[in-house]
C-alpha cells in the first residue's frame, strides 16, 4: 500500500473549474472520505488520482514518486465505480479474475482460482461465483465490483460512492463490512460519498469538497466539533445545526430577535460585534427551570430520539432529545444551551476562535 | 335528474339522446369503419396471393395458357429438387449471400468503429456514408454497370488499366478478353457490400454507442490490453445487434439480389450470377411462363428463409438468456 499526496491540484473542463488548488495526503493504511455535495468535484478527484482524467496544474505524488504521466494500468490503483461497472457478459467468477489475467500481471491460473476464493469467501459471495452479472441484486453487484478491487494489492483503493445505489439496511451492513475489511488489510482507501453518516462513520480523516475547493481536511471530531466554516457545520450532523445571527454586547452573546441572551463565554474574545452563533441540536435541551423561552412548534419523533422545532421570538431552533418525548405543538417550553459548546462564526462563514 | 346513471352503456345512451348527429355512431362502428377497409386491401393483395400461389405451386398452371390450373401433386417439387441447374443456382446465391453478408459485416464494423468517436465533421462523414442505402437498387445496378464498363468505365480506371483490350470486364467474367469465371459475381457481390455495409454501420454503431464508457474505464485500471477489451467488452454487448444485422442482411440478399443482379447482369453471362431469385422471376415472367413450378420454387425458398431466420433467433435469444 501506497501513501498518495496532492498537490495544487487544478482541473478545469472547459470554462468550468471542477478542482481548484486541491492538496491533502492520504497516509499509508488510512480511511480517508472525500465529502461534499454532488458536483463539489469529488468524482474528479478520484478519477484524477487513478488516471481516468488529466490535471490542468499541479502534481499527483505515490510514495513521493511523481504519477503524473502514468496511465491508469501503471498507477495500479483499483477503483470501485458508482455503477457497479460489471463486465455483463460474464461470470462472477471471470469479473473477479478478470484484473489479474491482465497480460501485464501473468498470474498462474491456480493462484488466479485461490485469490479469487479467497476474495469471494471475505465478501460473502461464493456461492455467487459461476453466475452471471445480469442475474445479481444490486448488494450482490457491488460487493463483486468491491471483490474485484481486493483480488490484487493495488496501491490504493478509490471508491466513488459505492454504497449509494443500495437501499438503506444493505448500505449499512457493507458500510460496516468494508470498514472491518479496510481495518484488517490496512489497506489506503480514498472514499468518495456526500452522506455525512458515511463520512462519520467510516473514516480516519475527512476532507470537505465544496465547489472544486477543499473547505476542511480534518478527523471526524474535528469536522464535527471544529467546522472550520458554517457550510462545513451544515454538512454534518442530522438534523442540522442552528445557525442564528447574533451579536456581542458588553461581553453577553445576544441572539437577534430572539430572548436567547448568553452570557460571556471563555472563547468569545475575538468574536466581532456581528456574528453567526451556530448550536448544534444536542445542545438545546429544554428544562422546565431552564433560561430561555419558548414555543414548540413541531414534533418528529423518530423512536430513539425527537427533534423539536422551537420557536423563541422570531428565530426558529432545532433541539434533539432522547427517546419519546410527550410534548405538544404550541405548547410553552423553557430550554437551556449548553454555552461552552456554541460555535462561533463571522458573517462570511469562517469558524472564529 | 331522476334517472339514475348505472354504468357507462348508459352514459353513452344519455349522449347520444343528445342531438348531435357526429355522435350517431358508436365507438365499435368507427373503429370498424377504419379497420375494414385496411383488412380487406391486406387480404387481397397480401393474403390472397400467398395462399393462391400455394395452391398454385401444387398444379401446372401458365399464367399466358388461358387454361385452367390442374393438379399435378409434388411433381413441381420433385423437378425443382432434380434439377440439376437449381443446385448450381442455390450454390451461387449461397456464395452470394455468404461472401456479401461475411464482407459487410467486416466492413461495417470497422466503419463503425472509426466513426465511433467524435471528430470534427463526424456527423457529415456518417451521413455520407450511409448515402448508398437510400438509392434505388436498380439505380445502383445501373450506375455501376456504367462504372465497370471495360472501356469508358470508371473501376478500371481506378484500378490503372488504361488499354481496355487487356483490362477485366468485370460484368463478363473475362480478364484481358480470357474467360475468368467468378468474375462478375464477385463484382456484383461489391456493390451489393458497396450499398449495404452502412446498413450494418448504422446498426453495429448503434450497439457501440450504448456501451457505457465506465466499463472501458474499469479495463483500464483493471490493465487490460486493447485487445483484451475489444474481444471481452466490445465484442460481446455488439453481438446481439450484429446478430440482427446478419439477419437481415441474409433474408435480404437471399430475396432482395434481385433488383441488383437484373440491373447488372441479368444473371449473365451464362448463369454465373444468376441467383435464385433472378431464377424465379426468369421461370415465372419468361419464356413458358411456368407460374406453378415458380411458385413452387418460391415456397421452397421461404422454407430456407424460416429455417436460417430460426436458427439465427434462436441462437440471438440463447445469448440473450446468457448474458
Amino acid at each position: 500500500m501506497s501513501d498518495v499526496t496532492l498537490k495544487h491540484i487544478t482541473k478545469r473542463f472547459r470554462d468550468v473549474t471542477a478542482l481548484r488548488d486541491v492538496s491533502f495526503e492520504i497516509a499509508d493504511g488510512e480511511f480517508f472520505v472525500l465529502l461534499g455535495q454532488t458536483g463539489a468535484g469529488k468524482t474528479t478527484t478520484l478519477r484524477v488520482i487513478a488516471g481516468l482524467e488529466q490535471h490542468d496544474e499541479g502534481q499527483l505524488l505515490f510514495d513521493g514518486e511523481l504519477v503524473d504521466n502514468l496511465t491508469p494500468a501503471d498507477r495500479d490503483v483499483a477503483f470501485v465505480f458508482q455503477q457497479y461497472s460489471l463486465y455483463p457478459t460474464m461470470s462472477v467468477y471471470d469479473n473477479l479474475a478478470f484484473p489479474l489475467r491482465s497480460p501485464m500481471r501473468k498470474t498462474p491460473e491456480a493462484e488466479i482460482r485461490q485469490r479469487v476464493q479467497s476474495a469471494a469467501e471475505t465478501l460473502r459471495i461464493n456461492h455467487l461465483l459461476d453466475r452471471k452479472t445480469a442475474h445479481l441484486s444490486g448488494g450482490e453487484m457491488q460487493r463483486v465490483s468491491i471483490g474485484r478491487a481486493i483480488v490484487r494489492e493495488p496501491r490504493i483503493y478509490l471508491m466513488d460512492e459505492p454504497l449509494s445505489n443500495l437501499d438503506a439496511k444493505l448500505r449499512e451492513a457493507l458500510r460496516v463490512e468494508l470498514q472491518h475489511l479496510q481495518k484488517t488489510q490496512g489497506s489506503t482507501t480514498l472514499f468518495v460519498t456526500h452522506d455525512q453518516v458515511e463520512a462519520l462513520t467510516m473514516a480516519d480523516r475527512i476532507g470537505v469538497l465544496d465547489q472544486g475547493q477543499l473547505v476542511q481536511v480534518g478527523s471526524p471530531d474535528d469536522i464535527y466539533d471544529r467546522p472550520a466554516t458554517t457550510f462545513v457545520a451544515q454538512l454534518v450532523g442530522t438534523p442540522g445545526i442552528n445557525l442564528l445571527p447574533a451579536n456581542r454586547q458588553n461581553g453577553s452573546l445576544i441572539v437577534k430577535d430572539s430572548s436567547i441572551q448568553l452570557p460571556k463565554q471563555s472563547g468569545s474574545d475575538n468574536v466581532p460585534a456581528d456574528f453567526i452563533l451556530g448550536v448544534r441540536p444536542e445542545d438545546v435541551q429544554p428544562s422546565p427551570n431552564g433560561n430561555f423561552a419558548g414555543e414548540v412548534r413541531l414534533i418528529e419523533p423518530l423512536g430513539v430520539e425527537t427533534i423539536l422545532h422551537i420557536k423563541s421570538g422570531q428565530q426558529s431552533l432545532l433541539s434533539i432529545v432522547t427517546g419519546m418525548a410527550s410534548w405538544t405543538i404550541g405548547e410553552p417550553v423553557r430550554f437551556n444551551i449548553a454555552g461552552d459548546r456554541v460555535h462561533y462564526f463571522a458573517n462570511d462563514g469562517k469558524r472564529v476562535s | 335528474m331522476s334517472t339514475v346513471i348505472k354504468s357507462q352503456t348508459d352514459v353513452a345512451k344519455v349522449r347520444s339522446a343528445q342531438p348531435n348527429p357526429r355522435r350517431d355512431l358508436s365507438d365499435k362502428a368507427i373503429r370498424n369503419i377504419f379497420i375494414f377497409p385496411t383488412l380487406v386491401l391486406l387480404i387481397a393483395i397480401n393474403v390472397f396471393p400467398l395462399v393462391y400461389s400455394l395452391y398454385l405451386s401444387f398444379t401446372n398452371y401458365s399464367a399466358i395458357a388461358n387454361k385452367q390450373p390442374v393438379w399435378v401433386g409434388f411433381e413441381n417439387f420433385g423437378r425443382v429438387l432434380s434439377d440439376e441447374r437449381m443446385w448450381e443456382i442455390f450454390s451461387t446465391t449461397g456464395q452470394y449471400v455468404l461472401f456479401s453478408v461475411a464482407l459487410q459485416l467486416i466492413l461495417g464494423f470497422a466503419l463503425a468503429m472509426l466513426v465511433r468517436d467524435k471528430f470534427f465533421g463526424s456527423g457529415l462523414v456518417t451521413t455520407l456514408i450511409l448515402v448508398p442505402m437510400m438509392l434505388s437498387p436498380v439505380v445502383v445496378g445501373l450506375f455501376w454497370k456504367l462504372m465497370y464498363n471495360p472501356t469508358f468505365g470508371y473501376v478500371n480506371y481506378l484500378l490503372g488499366f488504361s488499354n481496355p483490350s487487356l483490362a477485366p470486364d468485370w460484368l463478363a467474367s473475362r480478364w484481358a478478353g480470357d474467360p475468368t469465371p467468378g468474375l462478375a459475381l464477385w463484382a456484383v457481390i461489391i456493390v451489393d457490400v458497396w450499398m449495404w455495409t452502412p446498413f450494418v454501420m448504422l446498426l453495429i454503431l448503434s450497439g457501440l454507442k450504448a456501451i457505457p464508457d465506465y466499463l472501458y474505464e474499469a479495463a483500464a485500471i483493471d490493465r487490460a490490453s486493447a485487445w483484451f477489451q475489444f474481444w471481452r467488452i466490445t465484442l460481446p454487448q455488439v453481438t446481439p445487434l450484429m446478430m440482427i444485422a446478419i439477419l437481415f442482411r441474409t433474408i435480404e440478399a437471399f430475396n432482395k439480389s434481385f433488383d441488383l443482379v437484373m440491373g447488372m447482369t441479368g444473371g449473365g453471362p451464362g448463369t454465373q450470377t444468376e441467383v435464385v431469385a433472378v431464377t424465379l422471376y426468369k421461370q415465372a415472367f419468361q419464356g413458358q411462363w411456368q407460374t406453378g413450378r415458380a411458385s413452387a420454387l418460391a415456397y421452397m425458398v421461404l422454407i430456407i428463409i424460416i429455417a436460417i431466420s430460426n436458427l439465427y433467433i434462436r441462437n440471438l435469444n440463447r445469448m440473450k438468456e446468457g448474458a
